[in-house]
């Protein structure tokens, strides 16, 4: 039996993407689905505790299902458990970068008509003497070896890489070229090593279709997300979303560049038909910009409020499921459900005392040679990926000031087309052409005065 | 420019420029005003308490540009607390017509130890670009000037390349990995502003040896052993203390700025 190997961080998500309406203003989303090799790991940190909930979106046979991640300590079962996908893919909707519209108003009448929009979405068998004869004649350890849902746990410590290596080969897990050298580094490192697989009666037997998320609870000062091992088999660069909820503030690494991701231009409104499309190309071209040596920043905000929301706020008891263990302790009051259906919550201190942080790293062995090592700041700035549509005053507006106004439209679609192809490098006349078939073309003015009148009442 | 002090500050105010104008994370205006203004301010104000006949804004000056690129903190009034912290060390804590603590460093340590829910660095806010040309200048212009105590920042990233290097080897890591840690901007300040500083280290050249290669092994042992980010700070912090035991042993006579 050859089971292929499948380190931490290049488990592929290939979820598609949904159209969800959300609150009957939903225009796009660019959430992880979107990244064809994006994987998503959620760490919670307070002190030296840490929670880690990976999501496993592996599309192969299950069968051949298998992760070693590195780890600082020892992880017993209790420290295990299997998360919730639905609330990591409600956290990924929720962080994820928006498409907001507003409308012009009647140019004659100044009343100003404001509009929101947001995007939303979506071993024991190994346990028999033998095998741990065996691991130990290799100078391998079990520390633990326990199931967990459909996931089957051991938890290795080894003295030799080489042993640990010739003994996952032999337990059946085929290990990527170069691996040795990597293992060797992290046992002299001290660090041990969670390797899971999955147990098929379980998991045929617990009705689920997908790998359900894992989540691991410890105690280390090592704050850090190992991407080492998942860079050695990688055919090209792969995605990752991490999402970091603090007590504190934003999370940095601290061996890697930020950036934040380009945000808050205008942009023709035609984008918001292909938003997913957009915000790819957008990516593609800041990671360009910066060699694919940085992390992006996509959103860092109090978790208490959002504007706009790009999804339902999420409950404090989702929260405390992804690790937020603190929640609501300093203030002393029990975790008070957060208000659903609002769009738009107002900073009141309120029952949420976390800040979430969404990092998207592309990377490759080459640009991220080493593992992200990870810091808490106490930086609460909040930021967001927000992308802003400006539609223009489709009524017919007859008055003096109507006049400049139309005048002002003009170079204000060049530039939302300029704009739009700086971020993805679009061609700037396919975009002329694409605005032009919105109503946004650069003779609105004449448009308009020549538009049937029957047009505009249909329309209304 | 007659004074290594003087392209010490031209460097740090074109690094400082430098983030202003492309880094996502800079410092505010308003963060780098009252810090800068602060740290002149107390200057002059222990130069007339100590009636000491100089009105010298150089140092402070290096001073506040170190801290405005390094310190971080989500309580404005603490930068201008900073500067105040800093100066106070370089005029209080005296021994032998030396201050003991270098200011800057001084300042971000004593905030990260007694305000760590407000106080941070960010090592990480470099380029590799600005990198090279960043440690090209400091070490050009130090070496042309033979500012008095270049020493101690080449024996420090000496010592550090060598531990990050010894690091690799015995973890079988490749080469990458160390070059990758030593592209850090925060090291460079550090290594050209802060160790180097001539007021905070030993007189005698064999001392400035020892002074620098204790701080590189103190903050390896910080950094890699207890996780700490901001090891090499902390590190110089400790040493510190233990300068005027090493100008006791090795005597030399003590440094003066002075025109090159």
């Amino acid at each position: 039996m050859t089971k292929f190997l499948f380190t931490i961080l290049m488990l592929v998500t290939f979820i598609p993407s949904h159209a969800n309406a959300f609150c009957g203003f939903y225009v796009a989303k660019a959430d992880a689905g979107l990244f064809n090799e994006a994987s998503k790991v959620v760490m919670s940190r307070e002190g030296e505790r840490t929670v880690m909930t990976m999501v496993n979106d592996f599309k192969g046979d299950t069968k051949d299902f298998a992760i070693v991640i590195p780890v600082p300590t020892v992880i017993k079962k209790s420290q295990v458990n299997i998360g919730d996908i639905k609330i990591i893919d409600h956290l990924d909707a929720y962080t994820a970068p928006r498409l907001v519209e507003y409308f012009d108003s009647d140019p004659c009448q100044q009343i100003y008509m404001e509009m929101d929009m947001a995007a939303g979405n979506a071993p024991m068998a190994m346990k028999s003497r033998r095998v741990e004869e065996s691991a130990r004649a290799l100078g391998v350890t079990i520390e633990e070896s326990f199931s967990v849902g459909e996931y089957d746990i051991l938890i290795l410590s080894a003295k030799e890489s080489d042993g640990l290596n010739k003994w996952l080969n032999q337990e059946g897990y085929k290990l990527p070229k170069g691996a040795e050298k990597v293992l060797k580094s992290y046992i002299k490192q001290d660090m041990k090593f969670f390797v899971a697989k999955v147990n098929l009666d379980k998991f045929e037997s617990s009705g689920y279709t997908y790998l359900r998320p894992l989540q691991v609870a410890y105690e280390s000062p090592k704050f850090m997300l190992p991407v080492r091992l998942g860079t050695l088999n990688a055919k090209g660069p792969q995605d990752l979303l991490l999402f970091t909820l603090t007590k504190t503030g934003r999370v940095e690494p601290t061996n890697y560049r930020t950036t934040k991701i380009p945000t808050g231009d205008n942009i023709p409104l035609f984008v918001a038909d292909e938003f997913g499309e957009f915000y790819k190309a957008m990516f593609d071209t800041a990671v360009k910009k910066e060699k694919m040596k940085t992390v992006m920043l996509e959103y860092a905000w109090d978790m208490a409020w959002c504007d706009p929301c790009a999804a339902d706020p999420i409950p404090a008891k989702d929260l405390r499921k992804m690790g937020v263990w603190w929640l609501n302790q300093e203030h002393g009051k029990p975790g008070r459900p957060v208000p659903m259906n609002r769009r738009i919550m107002p900073p009141q201190g309120g029952p949420v005392n976390a800040f979430v942080t969404r990092m998207h790293i592309r990377y490759t062995a080459d640009s991220f040679p080493e593992d992200i090592m990870l810091q808490v700041t106490e930086d609460r700035e909040n930021f967001q990926g927000r992308y802003v549509m400006q539609h223009p005053f489709k009524g017919k507006a007859q008055c003096e000031a109507a006049g400049s106004y139309y005048d002002g439209l003009k170079p204000r679609f060049d530039k939302e087309a300029k704009t739009l192809a700086n971020l993805t490098g679009w061609d700037v006349n396919d975009i002329r052409r694409k605005m032009a078939k919105n109503g946004q073309s650069s003779n609105i003015k004449d448009d308009i005065k020549n538009e049937p009148w029957w047009e505009n009442m249909w329309n209304q | 420019m007659n004074d290594a002090r003087h392209f010490q500050i031209l460097i740090l105010s074109s690094l400082l420029l430098f983030l202003v104008l492309w880094s996502d994370f800079a410092p505010s205006f308003a963060a780098v005003v009252l810090v800068v203004l602060s740290t002149l301010c107390m200057q002059f104000l222990f130069l007339k308490i100590f009636k000491i006949p100089s009105l010298d804004f150089r140092s402070p000056l290096i001073t506040s540009l170190s801290l405005a690129l390094l310190f971080k903190t989500n309580l404005i009034w603490l930068y201008p607390l900073a500067g105040v912290v800093a100066m106070s060390g370089k005029f209080l804590i005296r021994y032998n017509n030396k201050h003991l603590f270098n200011p800057a460093n001084a300042a971000i340590v004593l905030g990260l130890i007694l305000m760590p829910d407000h106080v941070w660095i960010s090592p990480g806010q470099w380029g590799n670009a600005i990198w090279l040309a960043f440690a090209l200048v400091c070490f050009a212009v130090l070496v042309l000037n033979k500012a008095g105590r270049v020493d101690m920042a080449l024996f420090f990233l000496g010592s550090w390349v060598f531990l990050l290097f010894a690091r690799a080897l015995w973890l079988g890591d490749p080469l990458s990995i160390p070059i990758h840690n030593l592209q850090s901007g925060a090291l460079l300040i550090f290594a050209f502003f802060m160790i180097s500083d001539p007021m905070t280290t030993p007189n005698h050249r064999w001392g400035r040896l020892l002074f620098a290669f204790a701080v590189a092994v103190i903050a390896y042992i910080l950094q890699y052993v207890f996780q700490v980010r901001e090891a090499i700070f902390y590190a110089l912090f400790m040493v510190c203390i233990t300068t005027p035991i090493i100008d006791l042993i090795l005597k030399d006579k003590i440094y003066q700025w002075r025109k090159v």
